[in-house]
């Protein structure tokens, strides 16, 4: 059989809760709805294999953000993460996550997943945040999906391997009815119908270029191309100050981690070519970009994670974190590059644009239950609006979305949907395996990334941004008329340049829409350089009226835990200022 | 427009002589995130068949006769 060859085919199945992506959030989520109602049928559909998709694929360092009791209280957590985000966030939701966050851990704790605790049995919590204490470093964290995928075998959890889901499914009362996917290895169809649909579909990480060029070269997991986002979107869901963009600050060129998290508390950090600091707190946030990026344009870079001050027990240890764990493929570019952590310091750069609330704050709009906006629609994770989330996050926000859907679809029937809505989506996704010749899913996909890196990417000039979505224009025509995918595997990279095309509209205009800047490097607009409370302390809420793109404004609700005026601009206060 | 095929140096390197594809095994194809290795109809052993790597290593990881290296990709190396 030739290879990836195209079969015509159609399988429909139902369900209760259809969770869509198995990286992080979505084991969670679809383990807990199955607990919370054992006679549920939930299905775990994923583009990947659940054992080892999505950001934590070969597993993590630690946990980001865990609000430990003795360590940290709910409320310092969700006062920290507003003051990151610039006040603009939805605390109900941050803060039910920092109450339950802890059980989640000690529920990981149950699966075989191990913190770091001291010689006295507490955990070993370090501080790399500005105010608070949030990062646990986890020993055995190679053994994360491991352990998660042993939990879906014991509630025998019905899995979907490589199957990309492409658009959902809606019933006439405006609730959801399911989704559609599409095998990555035969391009067979597969309708879910569902009562509740829970969206984990991480990042949209594959929207900027990285600096290598290399399509997949990206910070997150490339197999996360911003589907999720782009559904969402075609289902009339809104979605979240988009404009608030993900730029990390990442070894150049091999685009991981550096890794502040795990190797400041060991006392590295982060200095310019004078070896010189110049912000006071490696924790990612827009602010910190900004510095991080002037630090570049000043004539003061190469910007540098420096190690070689430190013992070699130290680096030892930090090696052998860094080079085993989360991206174990980073011993092997240092060795490479003939850099090591002794003698070098490590050269880094600023990552390509994405939408993430994992590390930023740009996702589908969910309350504190993790519903979206349409009725029966969850998102948890990566894609959902609430930010600086990080694993634990996805976990514990996965956790809610997967008990709130269980419990929603007991009480409701099917949505009736259009079966033509089917055959429609059936011609979208087929067009390109119907041409005799055409532009490959690999150039409509460069180019598009090309153009966000030249247009989008901060600081934002409207002018650049309105050409950016022109350009944006013309690709898309060439997509839908001239995209040819010659098997199956092409037709799921097809299918993903669909949607990475979508997400950088969706840049676009969320950008445009918002004039002020806000959120350091992530919304820096040269137009109205200052930030505007007074018109812009709110969402932005990106979402589809009449078949358009359209953005409005959504007010902040009012904060569960209040922020006193002279704390609320700490997180602008990073840069080490030049010593007379 | 007319399609022609680019050569690319792929970053994944199987071991014919210690791969076991051809006695069933499929591990690293199983386990890629990004679905790019493949078994070859005519070796019957495992190899990249599209060049969208993501370096992360469940495939080198998991095989279990350690007949598959990946390196870094050449444009980011
Ligand atoms: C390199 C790296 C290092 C990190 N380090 C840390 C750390 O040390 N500590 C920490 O707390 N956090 C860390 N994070 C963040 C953390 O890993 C993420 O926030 C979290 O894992 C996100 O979970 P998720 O479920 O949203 O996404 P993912 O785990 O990425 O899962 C998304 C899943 O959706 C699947 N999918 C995508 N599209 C489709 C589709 N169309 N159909 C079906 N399935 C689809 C993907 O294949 C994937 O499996 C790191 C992230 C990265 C990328
Ligand atoms: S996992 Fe190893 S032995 Fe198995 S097919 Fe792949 S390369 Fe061959
Ligand atoms: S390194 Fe990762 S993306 Fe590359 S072939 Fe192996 S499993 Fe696939």
């Amino acid at each position: 059989m030739s290879l990836d060859k195209i079969v015509d085919g159609l399988t429909e199945v139902d369900c209760d809760v259809l969770v869509i992506g198995g990286g992080t959030a979505g084991p969670m989520a679809a383990l807990k709805a199955k607990m919370k109602n054992p006679n549920a049928k939930v299905i775990l559909l994923e583009k990947a294999n659940v054992k080892r998709s999505g950001a934590i694929s070969m597993g993590m360092d630690g946990l980001n953000n865990a609000v430990i009791p003795g360590h940290a209280t709910p409320e310092q957590y969700t006062r920290e993460i507003t003051i990151a985000n610039d006040g603009i966030v939805n605390q109900k939701a941050v803060l039910k996550y920092a109450e339950q966050c802890y059980s989640i851990i000690q529920e990981l704790d149950k699966y075989g997943i191990r913190f770091q605790k001291n010689e006295n049995g507490d955990f070993d919590v370090k501080k790399v945040h500005h105010l608070g204490t949030y990062v646990l470093p986890m020993p055995n964290g190679d053994t994360v999906k491991k352990a998660l995928y042993r939990q879906l075998r014991r509630v025998q959890l019905l899995i979907s391997n490589r199957y990309i889901a492409t658009r959902l499914l809606q019933g006439k009362d405006g609730r959801v009815a399911g989704a559609i996917a599409v095998n990555t290895r035969t391009a067979e169809f597969l309708i879910v119908k569902a009562k509740a649909v829970i969206l984990c579909m991480g990042a949209a990480g594959r929207l900027g270029l990285p600096a290598s060029g290399y399509l997949f070269g990206t910070y997150e997991n490339a197999a996360n191309s911003g589907d999720g986002y782009a559904m969402a979107y075609h289902a009339g869901a809104k979605l979240a100050n988009l404009e608030c963009f993900q730029i990390n600050p990442l070894i150049k060129d091999y685009n991981g981690p550096a890794c502040a998290y795990v190797a400041g508390p060991f006392g590295a950090y982060t200095v310019n070519n004078e070896d010189a600091r110049f912000i006071e707190c490696d924790y990612w946030s827009g602010q910190m970009m900004l510095e991080f990026y002037n630090e570049l344009q000043s004539g003061k870079g190469p910007v540098y994670l420096k190690l070689n001050h430190l013992h070699e027990n130290t680096i030892s240890e930090i090696e052998s974190i860094l080079h085993k764990v989360e991206r174990p493929s980073r011993g092997q570019f240092h060795a490479n590059r003939g850099t090591d952590y002794r003698g070098n310091k490590i050269e880094m750069h600023v990552s390509e644009i994405g939408f993430c609330s994992g590390h930023s704050a740009s996702g589908v709009f969910v309350d504190e239950f993790a519903r979206t906006t349409v009725p029966g629609l969850y998102a948890a994770g990566d894609m959902a609006s609430v930010p600086h989330s990080y694993m634990l996050g996805a976990f514990t926000n996965g956790s809610i979305a997967g008990q709130h859907a269980s419990d929603f679809a007991k009480d409701v029937d099917f949505a009736a949907y259009d079966p033509e809505d089917i055959a429609r989506e059936r011609e979208r996704v087929l067009a390109p395996t119907r041409r005799e010749d055409g532009i490959p899913p690999n150039q409509i996909e460069y180019k598009t990334r090309r153009f966000v890196n030249d247009y989008l990417q901060p600081p934002k000039v409207p002018q650049k941004y309105r050409l950016a979505q022109s350009r944006f224009a013309e690709v898309r025509e060439d997509m839908e008329t001239g995209m040819i995918a010659r098997n199956a595997h092409e037709l799921l990279r097809a299918l993903e340049a669909s949607s990475i095309l979508d997400c950088a509209d969706m840049a676009a205009c969320s950008s445009l829409f918002r004039t002020e800047s806000r959120w350091g490097l992530y919304h820096l607009r040269t137009d109205y350089p200052g930030r505007d409370d007074e018109n812009w302390f709110c969402h932005t809420l990106l979402g589809k009226t009449d078949g358009r793109m359209i953005c409005e404004k959504r007010a902040v609700d009012p904060y569960v835990v209040p922020i006193d005026d002279d704390e609320k601009d700490i997180y602008y206060r990073q840069r080490i200022e030049a010593r007379a | 427009m007319p399609l022609a095929n680019t050569p690319t140096s792929v970053p994944v390197v199987v071991d014919n002589e210690k791969c076991i594809a051809d006695k069933g095994c499929t591990v690293c194809v199983d386990v890629c995130p990004l679905d790019v290795l493949r078994i070859s109809d005519l070796t019957n052993k495992a190899y990249m068949a599209y060049d969208e790597c993501w370096y992360c290593l469940p495939c080198q990881c998991d095989c279990p006769t350690a007949a598959l290296t990946v390196n870094i990709p050449f444009l980011l190396k």
